[in-house]
């Protein structure tokens, strides 16, 4: 069947379940066995996050520019490609925070730097610098998240935040959410596909929408129901309203010297930021 | 030895009666199938067993405790009765909600209190035994119908309970994948576990239970052995637990019950 002939809300779907088969990706090359992914989650997470602030209090475009190149350093480390880091990445950050970026090359008071031929617009010299600092900051700060999620399951990434004191309940609450999700958008699939099986051409609008709504209706209630089973579920192995979780990481000599890595580059980042 | 003992038991499941007037008591060491047609109680029956839902009407002991909200308030209780009961739901999707199938099969002990040594060995055994230790850092939504069986059931035999209680354990499985089940659950079983299989498969009746309840409509309508069960062939009707197959002859037609078993489908007689 043409897309054409598929309604909004269904093509809406089979795009986020798109999504969700990409973040399956990142899980599959995060159990890769590279020198990056087998480091403990929580040094990773510490470190994506401290570099990620040198990012953010960096004052002059070399630190920048050099925290850029660590993070690709690090792509190359960790053997992940680098055409997906400019398709899943660079090409839609760049493409956002340029239209971002934008139009402080002309509203930035300063020295001329070149004109618009039909616009007339005056770009200035303060202005690209302006532009230049956010770019870099955003692709930085984003190349090294890239980095952690690709070299580290999500599931870990969420127990690592338990470093920070994040409770459990957040951690498990945000765990079932993004599986619970990915459930629901596989059954909301199947049912439009079920109802594409039963119809002969394309349904007119008024019946499509009449149609969707009773689908959410029928969503909905599958929902309520399958949190109260999951509920239930959960009392049945003694949850009591207190969540415990897992932690099964373990700090090795390597993941220790890792951790104190991150630690010289960071302050070193700083240290040349603030020159 | 009584385990549980259900007095006039009545339920509500969202206005619909689920259980009526329904009395029955479970020996330690039974093995127990419930069967009836898709809406006679099952389900509710053994929620009921595993202290989840609590009856308007009538009393469930657990030994001489009634369950009921205010016994489950008491920690010391629940906590015990966790441990020594467990419920393997119909629907994998609901009882699998974390993030790993390590984290899943560890998720009841951990709330059970068990040191960290105790459920890293108790957790890979159980993983080992039901055969998907392969299986230890996959996402478990993302696992096939068969697999996610395995872990569910991993995640409550973790905890190696004295009553395990089985909600349609074989269904949605293929040939193999039941027979696996199936062959696991009568090794498990010994002789000490009491094991309650709600089923509508009276084709694996014989391997899995020494009697049989037969539920229609919420009520009790039969308790007998599993081949006395299976030889009365009014009640299997009755209960909407066999299905006429007609047959067409020159000149004639007739039909006659099937019940459908393991590779040799059972007529029951023809009629007509």
């Amino acid at each position: 069947m043409s897309k054409r002939s598929r309604g909004y809300l269904e093509r809406t779907l089979d795009a986020l379940l798109e999504v969700m088969d990409r973040a399956g990706e990142a899980e599959r090359r995060a159990a890769d066995r590279g020198l990056l992914q087998r480091l403990d989650p929580r040094v990773k997470v510490v470190g994506a996050l401290a570099l990620i602030l040198a990012v953010a209090l960096a004052r002059n475009l070399a630190t920048l520019i050099a925290l850029l190149l660590f993070a690709i350093a690090g792509v190359a480390v960790a053997r992940l490609p680098f055409r997906l880091l400019a398709t899943r990445l660079w090409i839609g950050t760049l493409a956002l925070t340029g239209v971002i970026a934008f139009p402080a090359l002309f509203t930035t008071p300063g020295d001329a730097w070149f004109r618009l031929p039909v616009l007339g617009w005056t770009a200035t010299a303060q202005g690209g610098t302006s532009a230049a600092y956010l770019l870099l900051r955003v692709v930085t700060a984003a190349t090294l998240a890239f980095l952690l999620v690709f070299t580290t399951p999500w599931t870990h990434v969420l127990k690592a935040l338990r470093v920070f004191r994040v409770p459990a309940v957040a951690v498990v609450v945000l765990g079932m959410t993004w599986r619970y999700i990915l459930l629901l958008l596989q059954t909301a699939h199947r049912m439009f596909e079920a109802r594409r099986s039963r119809a002969v051409g394309p349904l007119p609008g008024r019946e499509r929408r009449r149609v969707t709504a009773a689908a959410g209706g029928v969503l909905l209630d599958r929902s309520v129901r399958l949190s109260q089973d999951v509920y239930l579920a959960m009392q049945s192995r003694g949850f009591r309203g207190e969540v415990h979780v897992a932690d099964e990481f373990r700090m090795r000599a390597s993941d220790w010297a890792a951790l104190g890595a991150f630690a010289g580059l960071t302050t070193l980042f700083v240290w040349m930021g603030w020159r | 030895m009584t385990i549980f003992e259900l007095t006039d038991v009545t339920c509500r499941y969202q206005d619909v009666p689920a259980l009526r007037g329904l009395s029955v008591s479970l020996a330690e060491g039974a093995r127990v199938a419930v069967v009836g047609a898709n809406g006679s109680g099952k389900t509710t029956l053994l929620r009921m067993l595993d202290g989840l839902v609590f009856p308007e009407v009538g009393t469930v002991r657990y030994r001489d405790v009634v369950l009921s909200e205010a016994a489950f308030a008491n920690d010391g209780f629940a906590y015990d009765f966790r441990r020594r009961v467990g419920l393997v739901f119909q629907d994998a999707d609901a009882q699998l909600f974390n993030p790993t199938v390590f984290d899943e099969v560890a998720f009841g002990p951990l709330q059970l209190g068990w040191s960290r040594s105790e459920l890293r060995e108790k957790v890979d055994e159980a993983l080992e035994r039901l055969r998907i230790g392969h299986l230890r850092d996959r996402v478990p939504q993302r696992l096939s119908t068969g697999e996610k069986k395995r872990v569910a059931l991993a995640s409550v035999l973790v905890l190696n309970p004295e009553v395990l209680l089985l909600d349609e354990p074989t269904a949605g499985l293929d040939p193999k994948s039941e027979s696996q089940v199936i062959d696991l659950l009568v090794g498990w079983a010994g002789g000490a576990k009491t094991v309650v299989t709600a089923t509508h498969d009276l084709g694996a009746l014989e391997d899995i239970a020494d009697r049989c309840c037969v539920l229609h409509e919420g009520r009790l309508v039969a308790d007998a052995d599993p081949r006395g069960i299976l030889s009365d062939v009014p009640l299997l009707e009755r209960a909407n637990l066999v299905h006429a197959h007609r047959h067409h002859h020159p000149g004639r037609e007739h039909s006659h019950p099937h019940l459908h078993g393991h590779g040799h489908d059972q007529g029951l007689g023809p009629r007509g």
